[in-house]
């Protein structure tokens, strides 16, 4: 696979807080296990495989097996995380994700790892850009997409004490944490990151920061975006997207395709709602060869492409 | 002289595929060397010395077909396309460079040579199976060559298309399985055992041979033999990462990529 990016001075690989906090919630509870799919090393679990070598399954190059046994596991009682690149996790398991996961609402935590386009120029196949499409749906799955290494530590301690399925996105793609004061996690509830009433930047996971730099930009040009850490994109927080209807102009913006995604679900929200203009960052299907980097900047995931969806989305702002 | 001597013909071809696939890893900083090694002599011998093909016309009906199912070794497959004629060698640098056709999974629709799109493991060999039955139903000449990972041999959708290969005996499908005994992360049976690999194959309806799978005599012999009454399965024995010292079994060659030393030292080796 392709190497991940070095890591930046002040930026974090998201999975060293993911399994130094898995390791910690299987110290204190001992169901937690771990299934994977020749992915230890993806996963970054060695040490967990150091330190709980019974409580690792590796069921071999078999997601469709890798996602049942995780159903049969947490119906023997035990709390599963299932960790594996998301793409293989949601596309290859997608039947075994609706019917033994989310239909028999298992207590399965799915870990779609290096998910989005963490594996660039790897190509289609290894991105994960179509996964909120296919799991939106199955509404019994709570599906979390953390923005920085605080809020990946705290959605594992959370996935790990909810009794039901949850699907956490993570990326290995370096980011900050973000600079919010007095955190508190709450799955279910956008968090505010910069505060603004011209219009409203809603995003998750890897792109929260961009959005940030594309706030500070436009600030700039006296115009106040508001930035929302949209992590849980099931359940919807409509309260959230109700507020962020009546600044008037919406961006959305997501490492993933632009159909079906965050985007689609604001854009069916504030639709049936509270009309809105809303202008969506990310992918339009397929993506060319390219490294994650390139891919990024070459689709508008960058602080001047989500700038740029704003200004669109405020010349369309009525009044 | 050479084409005289087939076997001399595909140690040649196999070792500007290794110095190649090497060198386009090394470029892009990326690809998986260890799997395009433990592949390489098998394409060599197939484009070679076995396979009927005419890379001017890559969709000649009766073209025979190769399907890279481990599709992450593009290092051996892009290598092999391109030195059999199916696109210019000066290509070979793009791999994986924005825009390239020379995606890390291969993409029939950027690339000529390519029958279908590989990556997520266990997808080639149905794909080759319904070739194959396509052959059958057409009565054309063509034959099969599908090549799996053995890791990939864990994926359940093998077995469907094993069962239904020996049920409907595909004779004109030859499934390689290349059995270097590593998968990503540890041996294939540290993780989930596969032997033995040649009685469960049998016991589907295939006939099954095993091979040297760098001995490039052995598989011209093996892949070059005309079809039997049952579907074939050729399990090669094989190295990853053959033909550098440093690399010969060991797991994390599988996605290494090699520093400027590394590169330099195996450029030594591959003569
Ligand atoms: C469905 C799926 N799951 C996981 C992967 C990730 N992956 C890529 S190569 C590989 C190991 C393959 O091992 P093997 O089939 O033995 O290939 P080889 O040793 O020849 O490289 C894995 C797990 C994948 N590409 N597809
Ligand atoms: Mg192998």
């Amino acid at each position: 696979m392709a190497h991940a990016a070095p890591v930046a001075a002040g930026m974090a690989d998201c999975r060293e807080a993911w399994v130094k906090t898995l390791i910690e919630v299987a110290e204190a509870d001992p169901r937690v296990v771990c299934v994977v799919n020749d992915s230890v090393g993806s996963s970054k679990l060695n040490a967990f495989q150091k330190q709980f070598p019974d409580r690792l399954i590796n069921v071999g190059i078999a997601e469709q097996l890798m996602v049942g046994v995780g159903a049969g596991l947490a119906n023997g009682g035990k709390v599963p995380f299932v960790s594996a690149a998301s793409c293989f996790l949601t596309s290859r398991s997608l039947e075994q994700v609706k019917a033994d996961v989310a239909y028999a609402n298992f207590n399965v935590k799915l870990v779609g790892q290096s998910s989005g386009i963490a594996y660039g120029e790897l190509g289609a196949t290894h991105h994960s850009i179509e996964d909120f499409a296919w799991l939106r749906p199955l509404t019994t799955i709570t599906t979390i997409v953390p923005a920085d290494p605080w809020e990946t530590a705290e959605a594992v301690k959370w996935a790990a004490a909810h009794e039901g399925p949850v699907y956490l996105r993570l990326s290995r793609m370096p980011v900050p944490n973000l600079d919010v004061p007095d955190r508190k996690f709450q799955p279910g509830k956008a968090e505010v990151v910069r505060q603004g009433d011209d219009v409203t930047i809603i995003a998750c996971g890897t792109t929260v920061h961009l959005a940030v730099q594309a706030a500070d930009a436009l600030k700039a040009e006296g115009i106040a975006a508001r930035v929302l850490n949209f992590s849980t994109i099931n359940p919807l927080d409509e309260a959230a997207l109700h507020a962020a209807a009546a600044t008037g102009a919406i961006v959305t913006v997501e490492e993933a395709g632009v159909r079906g995604g965050l985007g689609g679900a604001v854009s069916e929200f504030t639709a049936a709602n509270t009309p809105v203009p809303v202008e969506k960052v990310g992918f339009p299907g397929f993506l060319p060869t390219g490294s994650t980097e390139w891919l990024f900047k070459e689709f508008g995931l960058s602080p001047e492409g989500i700038a740029d969806a704003a200004r669109r989305a405020l010349a369309r702002k009525k009044g | 002289m050479l084409k005289n001597d087939p076997v001399a013909l595909i140690r040649e071809k196999a070792l500007w595929m290794r110095r190649t696939a090497f060198t386009m890893v090394h470029r892009a900083r990326a690809g998986h060397p260890g799997g395009d090694f433990s592949a390489t002599d098998i394409m060599a011998t197939l484009y070679f010395g076995v396979m009927k093909y005419d890379a001017k016309r890559p969709d000649w009906a009766d073209r025979d077909r190769f399907i890279m199912s481990k599709g992450h070794a593009t290092g051996a497959l892009y290598s092999a396309l391109a030195a059999a004629g199916y696109f210019p060698e000066d290509w070979l640098p793009t791999y994986m460079q924005p825009r390239s056709l020379l995606n890390g999974h291969p993409n029939r629709n950027y690339l000529p040579g390519i029958e279908t799109n590989t990556g997520p493991l266990g997808h080639g060999f149905p794909v080759a199976v319904g070739i194959a039955i396509a052959g059958q139903l057409t009565g054309a000449s063509y034959r099969t060559y599908v090549l799996t990972g053995d890791g990939e041999q864990q994926e359940g959708s093998n077995w469907e298309a094993a069962m239904l290969s020996g049920h409907r005996k595909l004779v004109n499908l030859t499934l390689i399985i290349d059995r270097n005994r590593l998968q990503q992360g540890t041996g294939t049976e540290e993780t989930s055992g596969l032997d033995p690999l040649d009685e469960k194959y049998r016991a589907f309806g295939w006939e099954v041979v095993e091979v040297d799978g760098h001995d490039p005599a052995a598989l011209l012999a093996v892949l070059g033999a005309a079809p039997g009454d049952k579907p074939r399965c050729v399990i090669a024995n094989t190295v990853k990462g053959k033909g550098v010292s440093f690399m010969e079994n060991v797991a994390s060659w599988h996605h290494g990529v090699p520093n400027d030393d590394q590169y330099a030292q195996a450029m030594k080796e591959l003569v």
